[in-house]
């Protein structure tokens, strides 16, 4: 059996990890282990560590049979199997629904924070404010607080206005 | 092509450079990894996509104002060696010396700036800084970024942020990271608990060049993992945060041996200053472990004549590529041991020995 991240030389560690109610295995050799930290079993987390790695079988099993491929690039989940890097921008779309628990396990949340490029940051803040209206309705109609609800369904009417968004008021 | 080694600054330039709490914090790099919205990532495109990709990027990158004054050229013009010092100089990653047709690097005069094309992303940009400037480092980048995205149309998601090829990069985008030199630490015994607690907050801890490798001379290479769901600034402010504790850390590590076990630290510093002022055949290994010594040795004032520089200056020419890059003929590596050693003895003939009292 080949180590699973330098994929060279012969595994010797085995790690088997049970999250929750999925079990995950690794085979390493003795240097990637050391590499990777792993003298102590209990002192890290798999999903954290094996980035990559773990993520294929991720992918693997929310599109089990189905061989899908990104329309774009012809990247398939075999191939992120083999690299643990995806293929175009588009991959993201493509393979949306195994990467969500993915990320969930590698980052701190599954939504950018941060930067956006000028030209899209206006329209970015826009569909912010759009998501945070719509919840604030929800639960205004589950609290039956039903003028607060028509003002804000007010609001969202003219958010969503074809004409200047930009020009509602706060 | 220009000649890469007359382009790059000295050794010794490079070891004159200061900033602030350099005596622990070598120095300071933000690196971003942004990508074309139309093209595949690097590793999936075929060459003929890569060079298209090359010639789109490398032209607006050199026109950027930070680039005014820059070395850009495409990795298959690079001799194995020059690719070699410029990973020892820390201007491009292990992975991207690796690369030829189709990848290219912009490197500014300053050597503040190195921009590397299609290396695992499209872009991978950086800004250097000598010290601790994690946060000068990320405002000038940021500066950098944002011009250049008015050149070349990023892929960007409202949900996840700058798209990369390896999901691990996503987000943000963002590596921030310091190295730092932290002899006390192990002498003392305490890295490994210090490194666990630095883990524990999702920062990496890493030898001196990077994923995967050892830290030869004490040296470590502290940086953010999660890019996604955080913004840049927070990520920058942790970074900051804790490389201050460690600084503590260290510098306390060498109060306390110093009064507690000043036998053992003069112990190893005399015998480093030993064996590199008088060793004929030393391995690069050994020298910068050794190397790590004298530079504590520097700042605890046992060499009051010295200069860190000088010991900076040997961190860098010692290592294999810049010692043959000396040379006119190809070196074994037992031939360069010998040199190594000629060359650090001829360096240390005017560094008395450590004073002791």
């Amino acid at each position: 059996m080949q180590c699973c991240v330098c994929k060279e030389k012969p595994a010797t560690v085995h790690l088997t990890q049970i999250v929750g109610e999925k079990m995950q295995k690794l085979d390493l050799c003795e240097d990637c282990a050391k590499v990777k930290g792993i003298n102590d079993p209990t002192s890290f987390a798999m999903a954290d560590l094996m980035l990559g790695l773990g993520a294929s079988q991720e992918l693997d099993s929310s599109a089990a049979g189905s061989e899908v491929k990104c329309p774009r690039c012809g990247f398939s989940q075999a191939d992120f199997k083999k690299s643990g890097r995806l293929g175009c921008p588009e991959c993201y779309q493509t393979f949306a629904e195994g990467l969500a628990g993915l990320l969930k396990t590698m980052h701190k949340g599954t939504r950018h924070i941060g930067k956006a490029p000028e030209a899209l940051r206006q329209s970015r803040d826009h569909l912010d404010r759009l998501k945070t209206l719509q919840k604030k309705l929800a639960k205004a109609i589950d609290t039956e607080a039903f003028e607060t609800a028509a003002q804000l369904r007010d609001e969202i009417k003219a958010l969503t206005a074809p004409v200047s968004p930009a020009k509602v008021a706060p | 092509m220009k000649d890469l080694l007359s382009f790059l600054i000295t050794p010794a330039e490079a070891a004159q450079q200061h900033g602030p709490h350099d005596r622990i914090v070598m120095s300071s790099r933000v690196r971003l990894a942004r990508n074309l919205r139309a093209a595949s990532f690097p590793g999936w495109a075929k060459k003929p996509e890569r060079v298209r990709i090359l010639e789109t990027v490398q032209p607006a990158v050199s026109s950027l104002p930070e680039m005014a004054d820059s070395f850009a050229e495409a990795m298959d013009n690079f001799t194995a060696l020059d690719k070699q010092i410029l990973v020892e100089r820390h201007l491009i990653s292990r992975e991207h010396a690796a690369k030829n047709v189709g990848s290219g690097l912009v490197l500014n005069r300053a050597e503040t700036f190195s921009v590397m094309i299609n290396e695992e992303d499209h872009l991978r940009m950086q800004a250097l800084r000598p010290g601790f400037q994690i946060r000068e480092a990320w405002t000038a980048l940021d500066r950098m970024d944002s011009a250049l995205e008015k050149k070349l149309e990023y892929a960007f998601d409202n949900e996840l942020g700058y798209l990369t090829a390896c999901p691990t990069n996503l987000g943000t985008g963002i590596r921030v990271s310091a190295m730092l030199h932290l002899p006390g630490l192990v002498l003392s015994e305490q890295i490994n608990p210090i490194i666990q607690s630095v883990n524990k907050l999702g920062l990496a801890v890493r030898g001196l060049y990077g994923e995967g490798t050892e830290a030869l001379g004490n040296v470590f290479q502290v940086s953010n993992q999660m890019t996604l769901g955080e913004s840049e600034t927070v990520i920058v402010e942790r970074l900051e945060k804790v490389v201050s504790q460690i600084i503590e850390h260290e510098e306390n590590a060498r109060a306390k041996l110093l009064e507690q076990k000043p036998k053992v630290v003069f112990n190893h510093i005399g015998r480093a200053y030993g064996v590199l002022a008088n060793a004929h055949s030393i391995s690069s290994k050994e020298t910068m472990n050794l190397l790590s010594l004298l530079r504590l040795g520097v700042d605890l004032n046992l060499f009051p004549n010295t200069n860190r520089a000088l010991v900076d200056e040997l961190f860098l020419t010692t290592q294999p590529a810049h010692l043959q890059k000396q040379q006119s003929d190809k070196l074994s590596a037992e031939e360069r041991d010998l040199i190594r050693a000629d060359m650090v003895r001829e360096q240390l003939k005017n560094v008395a020995r450590p004073v002791t009292k």
